[in-house]
């Protein structure tokens, strides 16, 4: 064994820095999936009577619904029969300020870095914190207010702007949309909400940080952006999560609606537990991300760094509805141990010269499993399409492995589209150039990595930026040879 | 600075270097030379710690200490620089910010302040100058898209920002034009003082027109079979590798 194989492995034997677990009492119901319980948790949120319908209809739709089998993914049957699909930290009364937080829930954000009061303070990034499945802490919200932007949980919005989130919602994502989507239409329990008005430059980043924290309790979140004509947003999705053994599925849904010449830039960081370096435990990640460009000239951009999760399932992708809409899909998968991701973006183009492009960085290590998939479907009236794809595979040590499996359906001859892709395998001579000017292995496969990262890593905002790349090289650590 | 003695390498299996010994001053610069499959770049993979070689006997003494039981990165730490034959590109990776983390883990190393990127750039700029660098390709990827001449140029550049002790140049000749060469030659000329010392791996007299050894070493088959003055290197151009090979005292029989 050459010695930069062992500082791989060494890498990979580290543990997950952010598995601790948080005291606070829960208030959950009984496990299973039931139309009781479907009633059950639409009446804890005091929803309006069409919610609830929604809701069951989804329920309905799921009963008779396959959990699809066409990912490059392996894993044990999931008893959803065996899950609690409701869990809320128990709180006293609505909190007005930071101070009232649970002072355990403080502790926790924390511990993972992401202090309230600081970022409040150093970065102007408003945070609504989702403290497993109901928003705990709100800030920034007088500021945003001024200017006409709600920026709430999904919760809160159905209270108070239910005509908004009945005119959109299901709009991207319908409630029969696939398994996941469905069973968290029929399930959801919180998430975060956005609404820009017309015109309306967002001054500041909006955040989110979702936590797993209630033991064996699945998460369904589900937020709603909608940017009015003219208006620009840039959302933050950060996560982080506690250690355990059993897998926890996670099926969440967003949902982005960009009317004409609107904005909106999504970037997630996530780094739910993976599992140990056995493969035993760690989050299940099926989630369903799309977005509409429905007005002309608007643009949405997804930027994911996808670090964590045993399984993730994930395809943001854009509907291209608009004339001239542009749609962007910038990613980093990585997997190390037993990790297994099949990620990638849906394109549809159905205006005229709709533009998009996909960046797909997958880093695999380990045993790690990590495939690309991607879809391009250029419709009969998209004119003067244009798509550029580009997937790039890493590989580290040689039990991992990386697929493509790119799709294209393609309708009109005035479609231009473009695919590139390459797998390269992380040299010993470009780690023993490293060293012989003095770099450690570990500083020189982390360089390494990132700099086959950097076109997505230039996508996200600064903060998050720095944030991605400390995730990287944590989830990369012991991976090296 | 510099003690090789009976120094035996392989690669895959297949012993090079067959017992090597090799002294050398502060200050001094060594030109090995010899035929294709010699050897010559194997001896300065070795010095350097290059994974995919192993040392089965011999040892080697930089600075008075073992150089063999340490790692690639401590040795260049310790102020071994290898100028590589063939520089691996590292995308998008920036050519500065890959040279300052470089300077600065050295710097750490030996108890110096790490620069920060003002200071690192007035060195930089200093060093461009002297090695005629376009500022350009700072701002690139290591080495990626460079010509084989700015790759070779590259190397050097490095060298005279990380100021090492001892430099060994494997090669660094092959494939420049005359013009590269001479700026290659400057370069390591500059570099030139009573302290440190370079090996200077070459195939080609050439370069030792430019870059003047004290010392030339003949390396066929794993073993130095002849040191000599700078004279050597041109009687070599003269005759070849030949007539080195056939055994001393060969014409008295």
């Amino acid at each position: 064994m050459t010695t930069s194989t062992e500082t791989i492995e060494q890498l990979a034997t580290r543990e997950y820095k952010h598995g601790f677990y948080t005291d606070v009492e829960q208030e959950t119901i009984p496990r299973g999936l039931s139309e009781d319980v479907v009633r059950m948790i639409s009446a804890k949120k005091d929803e309006p009577e069409w919610l609830l319908e929604w809701r069951l209809q989804a329920y309905r739709v799921w009963l008779t619904m396959r959990e699809p089998s066409w990912g490059n993914i392996k894993y044990g049957p999931i008893d959803y029969q065996n899950i609690i699909y409701y869990a809320a930290p128990k709180q006293k009364k609505t909190l007005s300020s930071l101070d009232e937080v649970d002072p355990e829930i403080r502790r926790t954000f924390e511990k993972l870095g992401i202090s309230l009061e600081e970022q409040k303070i150093l970065s102007g990034v408003a945070v609504d914190a989702v403290f497993d499945s109901v928003s705990v802490a709100t800030t920034f919200k007088e500021k945003l207010a001024g200017l006409g932007i709600i920026f709430c949980s999904f919760s809160e919005a159905v209270q108070n702007h239910p005509a908004l989130v009945r005119k959109y919602l299901g709009t991207v994502v319908p409630y029969s949309d696939n398994f996941f989507a469905t069973l968290n239409s029929a399930v959801f329990s919180d998430g975060s909400f956005a609404y820009i008005p017309k015109g309306v430059r967002c001054p500041m980043e909006l955040s989110t940080y979702f936590r797993i924290n209630a033991k064996e309790t699945g998460q369904f979140e589900r937020t709603l952006i909608i940017a009015e004509e003219g208006s620009y947003v840039s959302y933050l999705e950060g996560c982080t999560a506690p250690m355990r053994d059993e897998n926890q599925l996670h099926a969440a849904v967003v949902e982005l609606v960009a009317l004409d010449n609107a904005t909106i830039k999504y970037s997630t960081v996530q780094n739910w537990y993976p599992g140990d370096k056995d493969g035993k435990g760690g989050i299940y990640n099926f989630v369903t991300k799309r977005g509409k460009c429905q007005g002309v000239n608007s643009k949405i951009t997804w930027t994911q760094v996808e670090t964590g999760s045993a399984i993730t399932w994930k395809y943001p992708g854009c509907i291209l509805q608009g004339d001239n809409s542009i749609g962007e899909f910038y990613s980093v998968a990585t997997t190390n141990n037993w990790q297994q991701a099949d990620t990638g973006t849906k394109m549809i183009h159905l205006g005229k010269n709709t533009k998009s492009t996909i960046v797909s960085k997958g880093i695999s290590a380990g045993h790690g499993q990590n495939t690309y998939r991607g879809l391009v479907k250029i419709a009969k009236g998209a004119k003067r399409a244009h798509n550029y794809s580009q997937c790039d595979s890493l590989l580290i040590g040689d039990k991992c492995g990386a697929h493509t499996f790119p799709y294209l359906e393609i309708k009109n001859s005035t479609a231009r589209v473009e695919h590139e892709a390459s797998t390269s395998k992380i040299g010993e001579d470009q780690i023993f150039y490293c060293r012989q000017r003095g770099l450690s292995s570990e500083d020189a496969v982390n360089m390494i990595v990132s700099g086959f990262c950097r076109e997505v890593f230039r996508q996200l905002p600064m903060e998050f930026a720095v944030e991605a790349q400390k995730l990287l090289s944590i989830s990369l650590e012991g991976s090296v040879g | 600075m510099l003690k090789v003695r009976n120094l035996h390498a392989r690669v895959a299996g297949r012993e090079i270097l067959r017992g090597i010994d090799l002294s050398m001053n502060h200050g001094e610069v060594h030109a090995i030379m010899g035929p294709n499959g010699s050897g010559k770049s194997t001896l300065a993979r070795v010095l350097s710690g290059h994974p995919e070689y192993e040392v089965t006997e011999g040892e080697v003494l930089f600075e008075g200490e073992n150089l063999l039981e340490m790692e690639p990165e401590e040795r260049a730490r310790a102020g071994v620089f290898m100028a590589f034959q063939y520089p691996v590109e590292i995308p998008g990776v920036n050519n500065a910010y890959f040279l300052k983390a470089a300077l600065n883990t050295m710097r750490k190393h030996r108890g110096e302040e790490e620069l920060d990127a003002m200071e690192f750039m007035t060195l930089v700029r200093d060093r461009m100058k002297q090695l005629d660098m376009d500022e350009a390709l700072l701002s690139r990827p290591v080495n990626e898209g460079f010509s084989g001449g700015e790759k070779k140029r590259n190397e050097i550049f490095q060298m005279a920002v990380l100021e090492p002790k001892l430099g060994v140049l494997d090669e660094t000749d092959s494939g420049l034009d005359i013009d590269a060469l001479r700026v290659v030659a400057h370069g390591v000329n500059t570099m030139r003082n009573a302290d440190r010392s370079f090996l200077v791996v070459t195939h080609y007299q050439r370069l030792l027109n430019y870059i003047v050894p004290d010392v030339v070493h003949v390396l066929t088959d794993g073993r130095i079979i002849r040191s000599g003055g700078k004279e050597l290197a041109l009687e070599l151009e003269d005759k070849g590798y030949g007539w080195l090979e056939e055994p001393v005292g060969t014409s008295e029989a």
